[in-house]
């Protein structure tokens, strides 16, 4: 590592002030940030000393992240052996090739088969988004001079779990380039964005190619094999359907359920959330709003009553556990830019996201789920919160002030 | 009373005349600079468009429409080619009214708007929401819930937007899309965030 450093030591001249490669100075910053914390200091005021920085703050998000991935791995894999061993059909293409020189197999019940077999879904999706993404990131700060930021691994990894194992990858590459270029490096880069850059690029890709993540079939990664999803069998007919579809809650908290790729667990989602609130780096109002919106609203729907729409009867425990509620409160709704800011403006966005989401989850037949959208529309209402809550405050404040 | 309700519901969210029909995009833009003058153009919108809409509702039902001046004994005649001309007078009219209230009553809200009041007259939203009204056809009390509704959905829209580029004041944005470039950008992605309510069944 000696060596590396002093590797680095050696060529910052080239890209300092007045080197030769002074343009690309951003990029060596980066891959010198990556490896060892920067020499420079924040330029202007206001300077805040402590211990974490946007780079850690990027890192803590990750490692939150590290049971969704992990999860998604082993599920992407577990849903497909089933799918084959229940269809039997041929294996072919590079993934059963690989699998079987490496003599891994597809056997449903065995962790090794399954992960690695979900990993070779997970990998391309993420080197696309990855390599995509960057060259964007890339180019921009060239050209404007500015930090390539940690912000994007976030973004990058946030927005492979969300897609389905099985999305084509030149879709992939639109849609995160949509995210990345105009949910975010049109605004300043990160922290300057009004919208999550994910939630972008998946909102994009969801409305320019319906058909490919509409969510009505089941997103399992293998060709060929079709069903519903647990939140479309719920459109039909409720709990009951979902369960005679062979779904247990157990297993729907747990993750063993088709989905995209890293949404299906609500128990990793939870312990990435443990972690990002004992952290600090995550608000747990707004976690916790959104769990309590959402409650709210299905009881409010389960006391209503409805005899055509079985979703109405949904509990809130169902709720929970199906489609991408739990990460997408965890991970997509706390992101610091584009939630609220204040206090009371965080219980207010929480729930307003938890209670909106199962509104569309049980009154638009267009869309089986909600999450995603929800969060992008709180995140447009997210500037006009906090102003009405500072403007509430100042309010306050004044009264208290004319009564002394 | 359910059937106005949802009316409501759908002339704000689903309908909502600026971020899904793109309709009064001018005074949209330009307007929503700061979080204050949207909102006080947005409630003269409000105001404006619960007036007109009714009132241009009761000049389709009673005057205008195919056979509407079967009171008078004229059920021949038809003034449907005077429509759009009625339509626009009377919200000129109007907005008149108003202007003059704002400058009596809101001096400062008279002068931060300047001469966006006058053009609520030619804002298309609102000729928008008279057409919506006579396309639909709905009827009276049908009418002053599309006014108000579709009037309060396009304040929220406003005062959304202008909340959002408050926020932006902060971003560095390229050179050669500040302004109205990164205003139509934001718009087009507020819409995305508008999105989630369509199609919408209550």
């Amino acid at each position: 590592m000696a060596g590396m450093k002093g590797y680095l030591d050696r060529l910052r001249p080239l890209f300092a002030k007045g080197g030769r490669y002074e343009k690309y100075y951003p990029v060596f910053e980066m891959v010198d940030g990556f490896f060892y914390s920067s020499p420079e200091t924040t330029h202007h005021a206001p300077h805040v000393r402590d211990g974490i920085d946007l780079k850690r703050l990027m890192v803590y998000v990750v490692v939150a992240l590290i049971p969704c991935i992990l999860w998604s791995w082993f599920n992407t894999g577990y849903q497909a052996n089933l799918a084959l061993a229940k269809m039997g059909m041929a294996k072919t293409g590079w993934r059963y090739d690989l699998l079987a020189t490496l003599h891994i197999g597809f056997d449903a019940g065995s962790i090794l088969a399954n992960t690695v077999h979900g990993f070779l879904y997970f990998l391309p999706i993420y080197l696309v988004t990855l390599i995509v993404g960057g060259i964007w990131e890339t180019v921009f700060s060239t050209v404007r001079q500015k930090e390539i930021n940690e912000g994007f691994l976030v973004t990058s990894m946030l927005f492979t779990l969300t897609l389905p194992p099985n999305m084509p990858l030149w879709m992939v590459a639109i849609g995160i380039s949509f995210g990345v270029v105009l949910g975010k490096e049109i605004f300043g880069g990160t922290g300057k964005n009004f919208l999550n850059p994910a939630l972008t690029a998946r909102a994009f890709l969801f409305f320019a190619y319906p058909a490919e993540i509409s969510g009505d079939r089941v997103w399992v990664a293998v060709d060929g094999y079709s069903g519903a999803t647990a939140l479309s069998l719920g459109k039909v007919g409720g709990v009951d359907e979902i369960i005679k579809g062979g779904l247990t809650w157990w297993n729907a908290f747990l993750g063993l359920v088709p989905g995209s790729l890293g949404e299906t667990s609500t128990l990793a989602c939870l312990l990435g959330a443990a972690f990002l609130i004992y952290t600090g780096v995550a608000s747990w109002r707004i976690i916790v709003g959104c769990f309590v919106g959402m409650v709210g609203a299905s009881l409010l729907f389960n006391m209503i009553g409805s005899e055509t729409n079985p979703m109405v009867a949904m509990p809130w425990y169902w709720h929970l556990v199906l489609g991408g509620f739990a990460f997408g409160a965890v991970f997509m709704a706390t992101d610091p830019v584009s939630a609220a800011m204040t206090s009371a403006g965080r219980w207010a966005f929480g729930i307003l996201i938890g209670a909106m989401t199962v509104l569309i989850r049980v009154a638009n037949p267009a869309f089986p789920e909600g999450v995603m959208l929800t969060i992008l529309f709180a995140n447009v209402f997210a500037p006009l919160i906090d102003y009405t809550v500072i403007q509430l405050n100042i309010r306050r404040r004044l009264r208290r002030h004319v009564r002394v | 009373m359910m059937d106005l309700v949802n009316l409501f519901i759908k002339a704000v969210f689903v309908e909502n005349l600026a971020l899904t029909f793109f309709l009064g995009m001018c005074t949209f833009l330009a307007v929503s600079k700061k979080i204050g003058t949207a909102l006080g153009l947005g409630i003269a919108v409000v105001v404006v468009q619960s007036l007109t809409i009714p009132i241009n509702n009761l000049i389709y039902q009673f005057l205008i429409r195919d056979g509407a001046l079967a009171w008078a004994g004229l059920s021949e005649m038809s003034l449907d080619f005077l429509g759009l001309i009625t339509y626009i007078s009377v919200i000129a009219a109007v907005v008149q009214v108003l202007e003059m209230f704002l400058d009596r009553y809101v001096p400062s809200l008279y002068n931060s708007l300047g001469i966006f009041l006058p053009l609520i007259t030619v804002n298309c939203a609102i000729l928008g929401g008279c057409l919506f009204m006579v396309e639909r056809d709905y009827n009276f009390s049908e009418s002053v819930t599309y006014g108000v509704g579709s009037g309060v959905g396009w304040a929220l829209a406003i005062v959304a937007m202008a909340g959002v580029r408050e926020k932006l004041k902060y971003s560095d944005i390229p050179e050669g899309l500040q302004g109205l470039g990164v205003t139509f950008i934001t718009a087009g992605l507020m819409a995305l965030g508008f999105m989630a309510f369509s199609g919408i069944q209550l």
